[in-house]
């Protein structure tokens, strides 16, 4: 049986039976687009916490609770953990050998990501929501 | 063709891997592209604490007082410190990676210009802001 004549798998992945994920250039899109965006966001962030070093409870509140800002806010929590999920995916995929230990921290990176993304939005928008 | 058996073990030979890390010179390049790493990973860790400081905002009065009380504990400093000489550096550098991205900057002479950019870059933005920093919280 030789089913590699013709074929441009090499007999390894004939072997293990192993075909493409379809995915491509997924991974490095993603973490390209969430940079980019990351980029302004993360200086208004910065730019955020000096403006509001020494201000009071209510002034912090009414700040994150204008529009613009809570909406804005929420985008750079929301790519700030997209961004450093998929960073940590590569760094566990390129130094984790052991496979179920692997397995094991993407999937609680995979998970807090979204944990952490979900309670910051809603977060903000209840900063947003009662402060008016 | 060869066998399952074969193909395995020649692809699970025992041979070495490059770059051989006991005897491998670090250069500016490599070191800066661990040091991406390295930042990539602390700030991951600062984005919780960014998440758990609006959930202590949206939470109350005093939920944010404690937060803030912790802010200015020395520990507290210190890892907002962190955080933010992190940033600046990952930020600069990612810029340089996604010059890379669009094609410019790849050959070895340039790798290191921009990489003494960067740290140059890091060492004014980060002296600022930690001096910003201070300056208006004592």
């Amino acid at each position: 049986m030789s089913k590699s004549s013709g074929s441009l798998q090499s007999p390894l992945g004939q072997v293990r039976g192993l075909g493409s994920a379809k995915e491509g250039v997924g991974h490095w899109w993603h973490q390209r687009l969430t940079a980019i965006a990351l980029a302004p966001l993360s200086i208004l962030f910065v730019w955020l916490v000096l403006h509001l070093l020494n201000a009071d409870y209510d002034v912090v509140r009414a700040t994150i609770a204008q529009p613009y800002v809570a909406v804005l806010l929420m985008c750079f929590m929301v790519s700030l953990f997209y961004h450093g999920q998929l960073g940590l995916q590569t760094i566990i995929e390129d130094y984790i050998h052991h496979r179920a230990l692997e397995l094991t921290l993407l999937i609680l990176v995979k998970f807090s990501a979204l944990l952490f993304s979900v309670a910051s939005v809603l977060a903000i928008a209840r900063i947003a929501l009662t402060n008016s | 063709m060869a066998s399952e058996a074969q193909l395995k073990s020649s692809s699970h030979a025992k041979r070495p891997l490059s770059p051989h890390l006991q005897v491998y010179k670090p250069q500016l390049t490599s070191i800066m592209s661990i040091i991406h790493r390295g930042t990539g990973v602390a700030l991951c860790a600062g984005a919780v604490l960014i998440a758990i400081g609006l959930l202590a905002l949206a939470d109350g009065y005093e939920s944010w007082t404690y937060f803030r009380a912790q802010c200015g504990e020395i520990w507290g400093k210190l890892i907002i410190a962190a955080f933010l000489l992190s940033l600046v550096y990952h930020w600069l550098n990612g810029l340089r990676h996604l010059g890379w991205d669009a094609g410019y900057g790849l050959d070895i002479s340039k790798t290191y210009v921009t990489g003494k950019l960067v740290l140059v870059l890091f060492a004014v933005i980060s002296a600022a802001l930690l001096y910003f920093g201070l300056r208006s919280t004592t």
